[in-house]
Formats: structure tokens, sequence, C-alpha cells
């Protein structure tokens, strides 16, 4: 299939891009990794009449340290993000998630800006976004503004990130030391998250300290697992305890019924699939 | 139209394209590489995938315009004056094709994994061709090809002049 016609532009830096976004008004489109939005124009689901490609713009693309935070620039692939010792070190969850994501083709192309702005629930650096407190870097004609993981997600496919404004940076709160799995449920290899767990856990002399878990597909938006992260705190890190502390973590959410599974389905799955996640992260 | 300049299987292409142009229309109908073929509509079955700069990407995924300035091999590319490259004759040795439509897809991506990671298992190497799929062999003599490769000395050596190298 073949998108409708376009014209195409490509700035070589963020002030140019923003200004040729300002033009063209709400009949542009973004392109970052092109993983997403290339099957949305071929499909025809969508027909702007300019592409603004990210692709040439070196400032919007790296990883670096900045203080107690790892500053990840929206067109860092995956690939990239694999490959670095910094997010190994203090964002470890995040890079598990990035493992499951598509395969290495998509992967090389496929960036973390671009994943988050898309905002498909099923897509899976969202959960281990929120469950890392990640603050999401809004530039605009007006400036730069930060916005809380919180309050980034709103809905199915909806994000924080307005018209004429670009994401460009994450900024991650270095949890160092944190143990951290991505528990992803799927029929076959190479498929979206049915359900997923990212949890990343802090260990102290054998009970857990702290817990961080976020929810992929449990709702229009991924999730914290609020009531099992403060459940989990002060319980020793075996079967037992962390199965009865993680019951609760279908609680408050709203999960898709489709193909896959229903709502109910999903509801059974997301406490089993948080004590896998926590156990390993906890390397029980 | 954007005028691209693009190095296929290491020739210099200059090309007027329209910016919707995918990258594997470009490649079969602008460069008339035709071994890259179009398998699917979802980006998900693997069988057009090229090596840009080196590593694999789904052709149909990437605008030809996105391309501009990079370098691009196809299953065209690999071999060498006639002679096959190694993953291609594991591929005939082993009997690791049966139509053939996944096979150029198949051998650019297991010839990435391997520049990857020169000795995997065999779990990594079914992981590293998860987005390839192929409907007639079972993928049981794909990851016997891919191993005999990687059983060699020096893995993925090739004649001299390939444009798809191991990265040493
Ligand atoms: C076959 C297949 C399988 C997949 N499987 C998975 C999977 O298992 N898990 C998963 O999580 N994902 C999966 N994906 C999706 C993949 O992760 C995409 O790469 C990702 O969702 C989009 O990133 P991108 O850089 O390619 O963005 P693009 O496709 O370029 O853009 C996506 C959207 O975000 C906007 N955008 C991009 N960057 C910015 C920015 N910096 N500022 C503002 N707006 C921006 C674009 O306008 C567009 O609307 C799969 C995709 C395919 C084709
Ligand atoms: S044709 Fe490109 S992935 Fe199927
Ligand atoms: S040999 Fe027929 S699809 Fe793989």
């Amino acid at each position: 299939m073949i998108p409708a016609a376009f014209d195409y532009l490509a700035p070589t830096s963020v002030a140019d891009a923003l200004a040729a976004l300002a033009e063209a008004g709400d009949d542009a489109k973004v392109l970052a990794g092109g993983q997403s939005l290339l099957p949305i124009l071929r499909m025809r689901l969508s027909a702007p009449e300019k592409v603004i490609d990210l692709g040439r713009i070196e400032e919007l693309r790296g990883i670096r340290e900045d203080g107690d935070h790892i500053v990840v620039g929206a067109t860092t692939t995956y690939t990239d993000a694999l490959a670095s010792d910094l997010l190994r070190e203090h964002a470890a969850v995040l890079q598990d998630a990035i493992k499951e994501v598509a395969d290495p083709q998509i992967r090389r192309r496929g960036t973390l800006g671009g994943a988050l702005v898309h905002a498909d629930p099923a897509g899976d650096v969202g959960a281990p976004a929120l469950a890392l407190d990640t603050e999401f870097v809004i530039t605009g004609s007006a400036g730069e503004r930060t916005v809380a993981a919180a309050d980034f997600f709103q809905d199915l496919f909806e994000t924080a990130v307005g018209e004429g404004e670009l994401l460009t940076a994450i900024r991650i709160p270095k949890h160092t030391g944190w143990g951290a799995h991505y528990e992803k449920f799927v029929r076959v290899s190479h498929q979206w998250s049915i359900v997923a767990v990212a949890a990343t856990i802090r260990v102290e002399g054998g009970s857990i300290a702290e817990a961080r878990i976020g929810l992929t597909n449990m709702g229009s938006t991924p999730l914290r697992a609020t009531a099992v992260e403060s459940a989990l705190v002060g319980v020793a890190a075996t079967d037992e305890a962390v199965r009865e502390a993680c019951a609760a973590a279908a609680e408050g959410t709203n999960p898709p019924s489709d193909l896959n599974g229903s709502a109910d389905y999903r509801r059974a799955l997301a406490p089993i699939l948080t004590r896998r996640a926590v156990l390993a992260a906890a390397g029980a | 139209m954007t005028r691209i300049t693009v190095t296929v299987d290491g020739t210099s292409y200059s090309d007027e394209v329209e910016p919707r142009m995918l990258l594997v229309h470009y490649l079969r109908e602008a460069v008339g590489k035709t071994g890259t073929v179009i398998g699917c509509d979802t980006s998900n079955c693997g069988a057009c995938t090229v090596h840009l700069d080196g590593r694999s990407v789904k052709s149909c995924n990437v605008l030809a315009v996105q391309a501009d300035g990079h370098e691009v091999t196809t299953i065209e590319g690999i071999a060498v004056n006639g002679e096959l490259h190694p993953m291609q004759k594991a591929f005939h040795e082993c009997h690791a094709l049966q139509c053939g439509y996944c096979t150029p897809g198949m051998i650019l991506q297991a010839i990435d994994v391997l520049n990857e990671n020169p000795h995997p298992s065999e779990e990594e190497i079914r992981v590293g061709l998860e987005g390839n799929l192929c409907r007639c062999t079972g993928y049981h003599n794909i990851v016997k090809a891919v191993q005999q490769v990687a059983g060699q000395d020096s893995p993925v050596e090739q004649p001299e002049g390939a444009t798809a190298g191991v990265q040493s």
C-alpha cells in the first residue's frame, strides 16, 4: 500500500522543526522512526499534507547523564537505548522492556520518543517510563515545559504533547542498583503485549524496601499498580509473601476485551504476571 | 518531487522521487533490485529486509527520502563475482528454503544476527529472526544454516569487495 501524497521537510534543528510545524498547522505530521506512522499512512488512516522528519536533527538523539537523571533524546532508537551502559546501570527496567519490543529491524528505526507520543496502550515503553517516574520535556514555540509521567499519558493514543509541540527528551530519575524485570505475556513471539508488567525493586537485607510497578494494556493508558507498590514494602522477597502482596494488581484497572482475551482474563493475568515480575526483579 | 542520492549495493544512484515512495518500491522500481520482495502490508513479515548503513531494516517501513545520503545493501549485493555469500551457500546446502519468498529478507537478517553476535545460541538465532516469517520450512533448516555459518572458524568471512561485511 502507498501513502497519499505529501510534502516532505527534513529540518536539521528543533527550532526549524517547530517553525515548520507552526506554519503547517494541523495539516502536518511529525515523523520519527516511522514504525507506527508509516503503517498508518500506508493504510491511509491519516493523510497529512506535510510530513516533518525529525531524523536529521542531531540534537534530539543520544543518552547522557545529568546529575540525578539520565536524559534520553526523543529520537534515540530502541537499538541505541539497548546498547546504553547508562540505562543499564540506572534504568534497567526500561531496557528490559525494550528487549521485548517488536523485532530487531523495527528496533533499529523505532524511537523512544515516537513510541511514547504514539501512546499505544499495548506499547511496551510506557509502563517502565511510568514506573521510573520519568519526566517528559515538551518543546513548543513558547519554550520548554516538563510534564510528570502521571500527567503525560492522557488517553488512548493521547498525551500531553499538544499541537505545534514536540517531545524533545525524557528525564529518568536514576534507579541505581534497583532490580528490574519486564514480564510480557503473548501467545506467539513478535506480538503486542496482551498484558505486561514492568517491575523495579530495591531490596535491602532480603526484603523489599521500595517497589515501582507499571502495567501495560490494563487500561487506555499505562498504569501504576500503587496498591501493590505499598503492599510490597517490607515484604520478604519470597514467593509466598510476594504472591499475597501482588493479589491487588488489577485493582482500579479497566482493561480492554479483544480477540486475545477478555477484560476478566486480563484481570486474572495481572496479579500472576506482577508476582513473576517482582520475584525476577528481586532476584528471587 | 525530492532529489535523493542513495548508494545501493555499492553503486550510487541519484533520482527524483515522490516523498511518499517507500524504500522497497524505490529499490524495486527505480533501481531495478527486484530481489527485494514485498510480503505483507503491515511490516510484519520481514521479506523486504535490507541493510541500511549496515544494519537490517524493513524497507517497506522506510521512505526512500529517509535513505537519502545513506547506503543500502540488498540480497543482490552480497555475492561477489558470482561467488555466493557464505550465508547464501549455507541456505542452499541446508535446504533452508522451499518457495524462497522469505529468503532474501531471511538471509539479510541472518547476516545481521551474526554481525551482532558471531556465536549465537539456537535460542538467540530464533529470537534474532523473529521479525521474519517463513510459511514453508518450519524454520528448522533456516536455524541450521545460520548455525553452520556461525560454526566456521571465521564466522561470516566473505569475498573481498562484498558490501554486507562483518563489523569486526
Ligand atoms: C510489526 C510491528 C510490530 C510492533 N510491535 C511492537 C511491540 O511489540 N511493542 C511496542 O511497544 N511497539 C511495537 N511496535 C511499534 C513500534 O514500537 C514503533 O516504533 C513506535 O510505536 C513508534 O516510534 P517511531 O519512532 O517509529 O515513531 P513514528 O512512527 O515516527 O511516530 C509515531 C507517532 O508519534 C509522533 N511523534 C513521533 N516523534 C515525536 C516527537 N518527538 N514529538 C511529537 N510527536 C512525535 C508522530 O507524529 C506519530 O504520530 C511495532 C511496530 C510494528 C510495525
Ligand atoms: S513487506 Fe516489509 S515486512 Fe512484510
Ligand atoms: S521458503 Fe516459502 S516462505 Fe520461507
